[in-house]
């Protein structure tokens, strides 16, 4: 139908025609519009619904990976806290072996030692010398009248020389047994000195425990509250396993070059095994390039094993299980593998020096040049077979940040899952509002073309009003359509349950 | 214990045997050289020790490669003065290397020119030797002028099955005849040419010894 048609109502009226056939469309549009508002109404009503339940079904999911990797978080911090605490432990068990083993011989020493000041003690006692007994009996004799009489005088005269040597010796015995007394406390400083010097130590000794026993404390407080499972404990992990997760991230890439370094050491002189230009099937793969990453793959594996059989990581809970002896029986064969593979690196390392040598010395034979030694030649010989036997070692290290990685890898792409679903719902949520306003703007577009009939209706009940002003039951003046109403309620009630 | 030991080595060396096993070479190519020793062309040798060297130090282990002279009955094994399939080994391989090295030098002290020039029947020998390789890019390199000048009752006219075969004249001199007639020489070229290409074969014309990168492409 092209334009014409329309106009080719009326001949030669072409905006007669047109005219007619928008009145016509208005007419009937008119009529049909209440059961238009009610499809676009019902469409848009079930295209919303559809998607806030699609959304809701997101938010379940949203909720469950939340309510799981809050579950997964406080399950890591639980066995983390509990491995810090048994490590805690396992130091203060080593303490108390070590420094109070000798406590019971430390105890006996100082038991001797305040014996030993005891007994000084003792014998540095002031004993104030008794009065002799016949002091009375002088005194007696003394208080006899002389009655002028020089023998009486004369035996005064003799007690009172005897008295008087007896007190001189008295003096120096008194004199003496305090010199001795003195020698005696002078005896008993070694014994104090090495009395303050033990229990120094021993308080040394406590003081580190009791500064253990406040680290076991503090983290008994967190192990505690991740049990209670507490929001604050979820952030404090969460936020630790990002940080985690970035930082193994940092070492698992520089470890990542130590094994490139390393597959440059190898894979050169592996060509001598597997051939240099020997590809894997049809593939453009090199084979003596897939062996030196076998290689270096089972390093990287020894020194998983390694790690685990000490006890620094569990990844592997069935090495974890075993009992100490095969687990140490485990170490050393690892140990051995891993020297072994050392051994192999710095001869390969060797071996590359060599050949890039040979292939150096062969192209200055083929270019007409005189082939010349190198100065110092032995430095990067040397040096190649030094990094051939360190990096095994280094590798095995690897797995430190491996385990780091892989379990806080776990909460963060779960924290990412919960961002991710979050934003769908949103997304869905939007998508369900903007096609509801659509709906209304379409319908509201559509009042829009018929707004003549409309306005006619609305002026043919306003007369009606008029004419029934005394009645008592008035018209309603309304425009709006069922389907308007329902889509205002929809709205009233949309907005609400945002609230 | 001992198991997880045992285990450990076995796999290991399971995977070496593997990669050594499963493991082919690709893309390998063979070269065969063929130097015209007639007494027009003798005294062009030092140019083929040059392309020589050029080709030892381009080849890599597993690859092969042959040089072989062009007289008067160059159909036969010995006109082939050396020939190597190099080790798969980079330490081998050098050493054969050094090893053709050195008989390319020791023929080109002695060349011995011939009365006649068979380059078709060197050509045959090529193919032959190129086909045994099984080599996927085969190469004749030859030095000559060009001009066939065989023995009275050799059969020689006609076609050869090249087989893909690139075929690359290098250092086509040019005869005094040439010089008469040049016409003569592009005559030569674009005959032999023709032959390479409808005997299912790649010609290449390589006069530029500084050009020689151009030979694989």
């Amino acid at each position: 139908m092209t334009f014409e048609f329309w106009t080719r109502l009326i001949d030669g009226q072409p905006a007669l025609s047109l005219l007619l056939w928008v009145s016509g469309l208005i007419v009937v549009m008119y009529v049909a519009r209440q059961p238009v508002h009610q499809i676009i109404l019902s469409l848009v009503r079930s295209v919303r619904n559809a998607l806030r339940l699609m959304a809701q079904s997101v938010m379940l999911a949203e909720k469950q990976l939340r309510n799981r990797n809050r579950e997964v978080l406080l399950a890591q911090g639980q066995e983390h806290a509990e491995r810090a605490i048994e490590r805690e432990f396992q130091r203060v068990e080593a303490q108390v072996n070590r420094d109070l083993s000798g406590y019971p011989s430390l105890q006996r020493d100082l038991k001797e030692q305040i014996t030993r000041i005891d007994e000084d003690y003792t014998q540095s006692g002031e004993v104030p010398p008794k009065p002799p007994e016949w002091l009375k009996a002088i005194e007696a004799v003394a208080e006899i009248p002389d009655n002028g009489s020089s023998v009486v005088g004369k035996i005064l005269s003799d007690i009172h020389n005897t008295l008087k040597k007896s007190l001189q010796k008295s003096i120096q015995e008194y004199r003496r047994a305090n010199r001795e007394r003195h020698t005696l406390l002078k005896k008993m400083m070694p014994y104090w000195r090495s009395l303050t010097s033990n229990l120094n130590t021993v308080e040394k000794k406590i003081t580190g425990l009791e500064q253990r026993a406040a680290v076991i404390d503090n983290q008994m407080q967190s192990y505690d509250d991740i049990r209670q499972q507490t929001d604050f404990s979820e952030r404090l992990l969460s936020s630790s396993s990002m940080t985690q997760f970035f930082i193994s991230g940092v070492a698992l890439c520089l470890a990542l070059v130590g094994m490139y370094v390393n597959f440059q050491l190898v894979a050169l002189p592996m060509g001598e095994m597997v051939g240099a230009s020997s590809y894997l099937g049809s593939s453009s793969i090199r084979a003596s390039d897939v062996a030196a990453l076998f290689i270096i793959s089972v390093e990287v594996i020894l020194g998983l094993f390694l790690m685990e059989s000490v006890g620094v990581t569990r990844l592997f809970p069935i090495i974890n299980l075993l009992d100490d002896h095969k687990r140490k029986a485990i170490f050393w064969i690892m140990l051995t593998f891993l020297f072994i593979f050392a051994g192999i690196e710095a001869s390969l390392a060797y071996m590359r020096d060599m050949l890039a040598a040979d292939s150096k010395a062969l192209s200055q034979v083929l270019s007409g040049a005189e082939v010349v030694e190198p100065a110092l030649s032995w430095i990067p010989s040397v040096a190649q077979m030094a990094m051939g036997f360190t990096l095994p070692f280094v590798l095995a290290f690897v797995a430190i940040p491996l385990e780091a990685f892989i379990y806080s890898f776990r909460t963060v792409s779960g924290l990412m899952g919960v961002w991710l679903l979050h934003i769908i719902a949103v997304l869905i949520r939007f998508i369900g509002n903007v096609t509801y306003g659509v709906g209304r703007i379409i319908i509201n577009a559509y009042d829009l073309v018929i707004f003549i009939p409309l306005k006619f209706e609305r002026s043919f009940k306003e007369k009606i009003i008029v004419k029934n002003e005394s009645v008592e039951d008035p018209v309603e003046l309304n425009d709006e359509t069922h389907a308007s109403k329902e889509l205002i309620a929809d709205e009233d009630d949309l907005k609400e349950k945002t609230k | 214990m001992k198991r997880i030991f045992l285990s450990l080595v076995a796999s290991l060396a399971v995977v070496l045997i593997l990669l050594a096993g499963c493991s082919e070479p690709r893309n390998t190519r063979a070269v065969y050289v063929l130097v015209d020793t007639s007494g027009t062309y003798s005294q062009q040798f030092e140019k083929v020790q040059g392309v020589i060297r050029y080709m030892l130090g381009t080849l890599l282990p597993g690859e092969s490669l042959a040089l072989a002279r062009i007289d008067s009955e160059s159909f036969s094994e010995k006109d082939i003065i050396a020939r190597m399939n190099f080790d798969l080994r980079p330490s081998m391989a050098n050493a054969q290397k050094r090893a053709f090295l050195e008989s390319v030098d020791s023929f080109g002290a002695n060349i011995a020119p011939s009365k006649y020039t068979d380059i078709t029947g060197g050509i045959l020998q090529a193919i032959e030797y190129l086909n045994e390789t099984k080599a996927t890019e085969r190469y004749i390199l030859i030095f000559s002028d060009l001009k066939e000048d065989i023995k009275e009752g050799q059969v020689r006219d006609f076609p050869i099955n090249f087989n893909g075969t690139h075929t690359v004249a290098i250092n086509v001199t040019k005869l005094q005849s040439d010089n008469i007639d040049p016409r003569e020489y592009q005559q030569r070229v674009d005959a032999w040419a023709e032959r390479v290409e409808q005997g299912n074969g790649h010609w290449k014309l390589i006069n530029d010894l500084n050009r020689l990168e151009g030979l694989w492409e």
